[in-house]
């Protein structure tokens, strides 16, 4: 028997074209939606509305006082603890917190002293981050010292 | 002369490197992609503080609320402000009180507002919901690794 025109031997072709297509579709979808995320975390308060008999609690039991004061642009003007004035700095706000909790601080327990924030209304909330920061606790390299667990807000001060 | 034809070869690239690649970056957003953005607000800018660490259990019944530079709340993607504030809350407490598993002690508001915004909108959304008889609030903030 004659063959007539011997063809080359042809590989089969797989169209990539509209899986790249479709592939390229997927990963431009990806990076306009990526979006790093933040870790982000919560400071708890416990706050149940003020009873008409909490009044009667005696001394002991009477919260630590924080007042924050703001200037009319909403920065902070100045700290109080307990009427004492420690200026704008927070650092001066731990050291006093560590003071006053002294070596109850520990891993977290729940118990301790209470404090009561009094902020003025306009007072930017960045600063009322940083002021709990001051008083919750410290960073000890990869530990974690807590220092005032329970806070509570004084009622706004409606301008 | 004989001339031959030849017919022209067409120049093939090879695309497996790039198919590869693809596919590894593919697979990269796929992994990072995060679907449960759903609490976040691009009205909000969280403040960042060094003591908070993310939560490691889901809270049993959240309300997140948030609270814009200029005082504007938002939840569930509706405006609020503090006097309409408490329809909203009304509204998640018959969720909550659907639930027989869930008490009202078992609901948080989870506050998420602005570093900017006066800290008087943030206590008035806490009184908002004091009188709700709501007792747990989470502030939450950014995690600021130093």
């Amino acid at each position: 028997m004659k063959f007539r025109g011997k063809h080359a031997e042809e590989r089969p072709q797989l169209q990539m074209t509209s899986m790249i297509d479709v592939v390229f579709l997927l990963l431009i979808f990806f990076i306009l939606t990526f979006k790093i995320v933040e870790l982000e975390g919560d400071f708890s308060i416990r706050m149940p509305i003020a009873d008409a008999s909490a009044g009667s609690m005696d001394d002991t039991e009477l919260p630590i006082k924080l007042r924050l004061r703001a200037s009319e642009s909403g920065r902070l003007s100045s700290i109080l603890l307990n009427d004492n004035d420690l200026g704008t700095d927070f650092g001066r706000l731990h050291a006093m917190i560590l003071a006053l909790v002294g070596n109850t601080g520990g891993p977290s327990t729940g118990e301790g002293p209470e404090l009561e924030i009094d902020t003025d209304y306009n007072l930017r909330y960045e600063h009322v981050v940083d002021a709990i920061t001051a008083v919750s606790g410290e960073k000890v390299g990869d530990r974690q010292v807590s220092l005032i667990e329970k806070l509570k807000f004084a009622p706004p001060r409606k301008p | 002369m004989r001339v031959t034809s030849k017919k022209p070869e067409l120049v093939e690239a090879d695309l497996t490197p790039m198919i590869d690649m693809v596919f590894q970056l593919i697979a990269f957003f796929m992994v990072l992609i995060n679907f449960a953005q759903t609490e976040a607000n691009d009205n909000v800018q969280l403040p960042s503080s060094v003591l908070v660490k993310p939560p490691e259990a889901p809270l049993d019944f959240p309300i997140v609320v948030h609270v814009g530079a200029d005082g504007r709340i938002f939840v569930g993607g509706d405006t609020y402000t503090a006097e309409t504030l408490g329809i909203r809350f009304r509204s998640e407490l018959a969720v909550l009180s659907a639930r027989s598993d869930l008490e009202i002690s078992d609901a948080t508001v989870i506050i998420r507002a602005h570093r900017d915004c006066a800290v008087g909108e943030v206590q008035e959304v806490i009184r908002v919901a004091q009188d709700l008889k709501l007792v747990n609030f989470a502030l939450r903030v950014k995690e600021d690794l130093q």
